[in-house]
């Protein structure tokens, strides 16, 4: 069986997720204007996460897929020749068999979309049965999905696996064989970062990052993201402690100079 | 004829056609903006001395000079300039830059005041030429009725032209330029030995035939006010620069003569653009000189002024004049009216600055060139003076040479005027509905007398009831109050000069509007939808407050159940209206477009079940209430693009706030992006969207330290307003509105 087929096996509009919130214009997510939808549930915790809301599994509210499609639908006016969909998180491959249903509907569509995520996949993937399940079926799960994806988006977060565990919670290794795999799919790759003052600015780390991400012929561009605090309030009403509550927030500036590493084709 | 050498086509010859002129010799342009030219040092220069005019008018209070002394009209001033040795566009609407003139026709009253209001007293000779003179604001209360004064006083209908000339009539002052005023002299002298000749003599044909004596008249002045200046404008324009001066000069006759709300400009840019492209062919002028001509134009259009009193103000903020300017759009014929002049219309904005004049207005449509629509919202961006409006949905009604008028009136140039009319206040409404036709702040009877609204809780059908009859009432005393003020301001104060730049026949329209729309919408959707206990007064048994128990869908989030609803009572409004016949058999056309007044209507409104408080501003035109358009930016659109142009022809108003940083990561992103918005929002046939790319943070900046940025621009309700010419309520209302910024 195909990829391909396997997916249109799977993409039932009776698969259901839990989505933390929409997004109606999405500008910075993807190319051109887009519709975000923010899966709940994810098994990271990023010092610097934005949306720690979107952290718990059960939280959210349960959506089926036709009910997102309709939804989407009535924006796709404003999609034009660029934009479209792209599903963010929470982490989006923690829920992949209802994103595989939902870009397979937005496929049929003529859709764009685009999977925004850390790439981190081996822990918390949720099947149909809740079922754990093994590695080689995890793998056919991350194919089936994109095979019905047109960009992905990911975070390289950390340059080192020690780091990674420190500060994510999760492990650069299996984020680094998403990147294989959606090299090895020929999904375009678009790699982001975030620059965190004190962790992430260094320009040997920026690139390390960039020379992770240009082992892939699938790369076609990489953003750097500054660290912001706007989420502060966000913890506060959460009760859950802020790592990064005395970290600075990034100024544009920095960007500007990290960015001057970016090959200017990358850019 | 030297002047039209080169020109092609042959029906606009026989007879005055400007369109037909246009569709025979104007060059389409799809390029991009690198041709433009900056401001040459003597704009620059020029710039300079009216920015520090501009300076003083502010710190004098908002008017730096009014003359008492004479009545404005084509002909009562000596010739006045900036820069005489300097300009090369020249007429001032009074003998000094921004020194204004008065107008007592509209009123007397209001003028007295208006003087009065900046330190000057109405002159003697002037209050002794009006003892003998009825106004048109005479007239009108000569005839209104009580009920219509109470409706007035309780703020039921607001903004009524009763005291002040209409507006929203423009001239085709092309027509100067084009075929110069004897042409036109001649023209209407035909119309009207024709009319002469006609039987029945009947009221309406008598009319016809004195106001087509006074157009030709008002021409002859046109000439005279032109020769003031040396300058003789019998014949046709010759080259770029008279034709602007000439077009200019008939805008100038139409504005001494009037002080009407709105008095725009029309769609001039691709008009001149074919002398410019003849110009340059020839080598007669190169693309800055062209650039500079323009400049000096939209100089003079960013120095008209009228005499306002501070409570005009209060209802329409920032001194506005509406120049209304409709740029590019498509043509019937699938090319695009887009030509370099409007790039270089825009590109004004550069060259002088941001501003709240001329009033730029893109019609947009899918079609236009890629490098337009780029153009457009980059200056969107940068300077939060222009606004739009869908081309594709209005060129089927109205053809491919209309303009707006004001803000979003439409109407086909030369062919079409509009009686203008305030707006009828839809919270107050449903309030007077549940009171039994009483005030509830005034507690007045108002409307016909009925029981108050007995029942503890609101039922939605019983409301809806309670609704249709009191609509039926208040359409009927607001059709009638326009029939009064129109009759009266046709008899007492007719624009000579706009109306001679008319057809001799001419389609009418009255224009009617609406306030308070999502107010009403999220009343009723609270009534239907959640639980709305009404509050008593004890003493007057008034309702007059609400107590609502459970959720309700608001208006703004693209849900149909209460979007539904805001389209509804549209609808059903303008169905009230067309039941009374109109003055002169206008067509009833409906607008939603409050301009600045949603703060007024705010503060004359009692508490709604929606759960705004009594004094609270309504938001402007067809915006979602502040804050309450909760899923995003384009939610919000898809709400406002719900309701039918079909139904409120007069225009669908609509304010879009947005961060820079929510619509793209750079500029070339967020132009891109804004495209994609315009495109989406337009593709569902919504009418109007004011677009501000800018930060709240900049705005309260701006509150607290007004001298760092004088000239800080921003779109309202179909219109700009430099930011610093708002009161500080005003001010305060713009801030607290939805500033859409996820990222």
């Amino acid at each position: 069986m195909t990829a391909l087929e396997n997916t249109t096996m799977n993409s039932g509009t009776a698969v259901t997720g839990r989505i933390h919130s929409f997004q109606s214009l999405g500008a910075v997510d993807g190319p051109g204007l887009r519709f975000v939808v923010f899966l709940q549930g994810c098994p990271m915790r990023c010092m610097y996460c934005h949306n720690p809301d979107t952290w718990l599994p059960e939280g959210g509210t349960e959506y089926t897929v036709d009910e997102v499609v309709q939804k989407i639908l009535r924006y796709r006016t404003y999609f034009g020749k660029d934009g479209g969909v792209t599903v963010s998180g929470g982490e989006a491959l923690f829920q992949a068999e209802f994103v595989t249903g939902l870009f397979h509907a937005l496929k049929a569509e003529g859709i764009h979309t685009c999977l925004d995520t850390s790439g981190v996949r081996q822990t918390g993937i949720k099947t149909d049965k809740n079922e754990s399940i093994c590695s080689t079926d995890v793998e056919q799960i991350l194919q089936n999905l994109l095979a019905v994806t047109d960009l992905v988006i990911c975070d390289i977060k950390f340059t080192t696996e020690k780091d990674y565990l420190a500060y994510a919670g999760g492990s650069l290794s299996t984020v680094l064989s998403f990147l294989s795999l959606t090299e090895a799919a020929g999904v375009p790759l678009w790699v982001r970062h975030v620059i965190v003052p004190g962790f992430t600015d260094s320009e040997a780390e920026v690139q390390t990052m960039i020379d992770l991400a240009r082992r892939h012929t699938n790369l076609s561009r990489i953003e750097l993201l500054p660290f912001r605090k706007l989420c502060v309030t966000k913890y506060e009403s959460l009760g859950i402690p802020f790592r990064c509550a005395d970290v600075p927030e990034c100024d544009e500036a920095t960007i500007k100079r990290l960015s001057s590493l970016i090959p200017k084709n990358l850019r | 004829m030297e002047a039209w050498e080169g020109f092609k086509g042959q029906t606009w010859k026989d007879e005055i056609n400007v369109r037909d002129f246009i569709q025979n010799n104007y060059t389409p342009y799809e390029g991009d903006g690198a041709f433009l030219a900056g401001a040459t040092e003597r704009t620059s220069k020029l710039m300079g001395k009216l920015s520090h005019l501009f300076d003083l008018e502010q710190q004098f209070g908002g008017v730096l000079d009014i003359d008492t002394q004479h009545v404005t009209s084509l002909l009562n001033y000596k010739p006045g300039y900036l820069d005489k040795d300097n300009e090369l566009i020249v007429g001032l609407q009074t003998d000094r830059p921004l020194r204004r003139g008065v107008n007592p026709f509209g009123g007397l009253n209001m003028t007295r005041k208006a003087c009065q209001a900046y330190g000057y007293e109405l002159s003697e000779k002037v209050e002794e030429e009006f003892l003998y003179r009825t106004t048109h604001n005479d007239g009108v209360f000569r005839v209104y009725s009580d009920e219509i004064r109470k409706a007035r006083h309780v703020g039921i209908i607001t903004g009524l032209p009763d005291a002040y000339g209409r507006g929203r009539i423009i001239g085709d002052y092309r027509r100067v330029a084009l075929y110069g005023v004897d042409r036109l002299i001649a023209e209407k002298q035909k119309d009207k030995a024709d009319l002469a000749a006609s039987q029945p003599m009947d009221a309406e044909t008598i009319r016809r035939l004195e106001e087509l004596y006074q157009q030709i008249n008002f021409l002859g002045k046109l000439k005279d006010m032109a020769l003031l200046y040396g300058i003789d404008i019998s014949k046709p324009a010759t080259n770029s620069k008279e034709a602007i001066q000439w077009l200019y000069f008939g805008y100038l006759g139409a504005i001494k003569e009037q002080n009407g709300a709105a008095m725009s400009l029309g769609r001039t840019s691709t008009f001149l653009d074919i002398y410019f492209e003849r110009d340059l062919q020839n080598g007669v002028y190169t693309e800055s000189e062209l650039q500079e001509l323009l400049d000096d134009f939209v100089m003079k259009l960013r120095m008209a002024r009228h005499l306002r009193t501070p409570e005009y103000n209060e209802l329409f903020a920032g001194d506005p004049m509406w120049i209304t300017e409709s740029v590019g759009g498509m043509g019937e014929d699938g090319r695009t009216l887009v030509t370099k002049n409007s790039f270089r219309i825009l590109n004004t904005l550069y060259t002088l600055g941001p501003s709240a004049e001329p009033n730029l207005t893109v019609l947009w449509s899918r079609d236009l060139p890629e490098n337009f629509k780029q153009f457009a919202t980059k200056v969107s961006c940068d300077t939060d003076a222009i606004q739009y409006e869908n081309d594709d949905l209005m060129r089927p009604i109205y053809g491919d040479d209309y303009g707006i008028a004001c803000c979003v009136s439409a109407m086909r140039l030369g062919k079409d005027m509009q009686f203008f009319g305030a707006r009828a206040n839809l919270a107050k409404l449903l309030l007077m509905s549940l009171n039994g036709g009483r005030d509830e702040r005034y507690n007045l009877q108002v409307g016909p007398e009925m029981p108050v609204y007995e029942d503890e809780y609101l039922d939605y059908d019983k409301v809806c009831e309670r609704m249709a009859f009191y609509r039926d009432w208040l359409a009927k005393t607001y059709v009638t109050a326009m029939n009064m003020i129109h009759y009266m301001h046709d008899k007492y104060a007719y624009e000579k000069t706009q109306m001679a730049l008319h057809d001799t026949n001419v389609h009418r329209y009255m224009a009617f509007g609406v306030a308070g729309l999502s107010v009403l919408a999220d009343s009723l959707s609270a009534i239907k939808f959640a639980k709305v206990k009404a509050i008593r007064d004890p003493e007057t048994g008034l309702i007059k407050d609400f107590e609502t128990t459970g959720t309700f869908p608001c208006y703004g989030n693209d849900d149909d159940r209460v979007d539904l609803l805001a389209k509804e009572q549209t609808e059903l409004f303008l169905a009230a209206l067309k039941k009374i016949p109109t003055y002169r058999n206008a067509e009833h056309t409906l607008s939603i477009l409050t301009i600045t007044s949603n703060v007024m209507y705010g503060k004359k409104t009692g508490n709604t079940p929606d759960g705004r408080r009594a004094g609270e501003p309504f938001a402007p035109g067809a915006n979602p209430m502040h804050g309450r358009d909760k899923s995003g930016a384009l939610a919000s659109l898809n709400s406002v693009a719900k309701l039918s142009y079909k139904t409120c022809k007069d225009g669908i108003s609509n304010t879009f706030s947005i961060i820079p940083q929510a619509l793209g990561h750079n500029e070339k992103e967020r132009c891109s992006n804004l495209i994609n918005i315009l495109d989406g929002y337009f593709a569902q046939m919504a009418h109007h969207l004011n677009v501000n790319v800018l930060n709240r943070e900049t705005l309260i900046d701006a509150m607290n330290h007004p001298e760092k940025y004088p000239t800080l621009t921003i779109r309202v309700s179909g219109y700009a307003v430099t930011f610093n010419k708002l009161t500080l309520e005003q001010k305060k209302e713009v801030i607290s509105r939805t500033f859409h910024e996820a990222v």
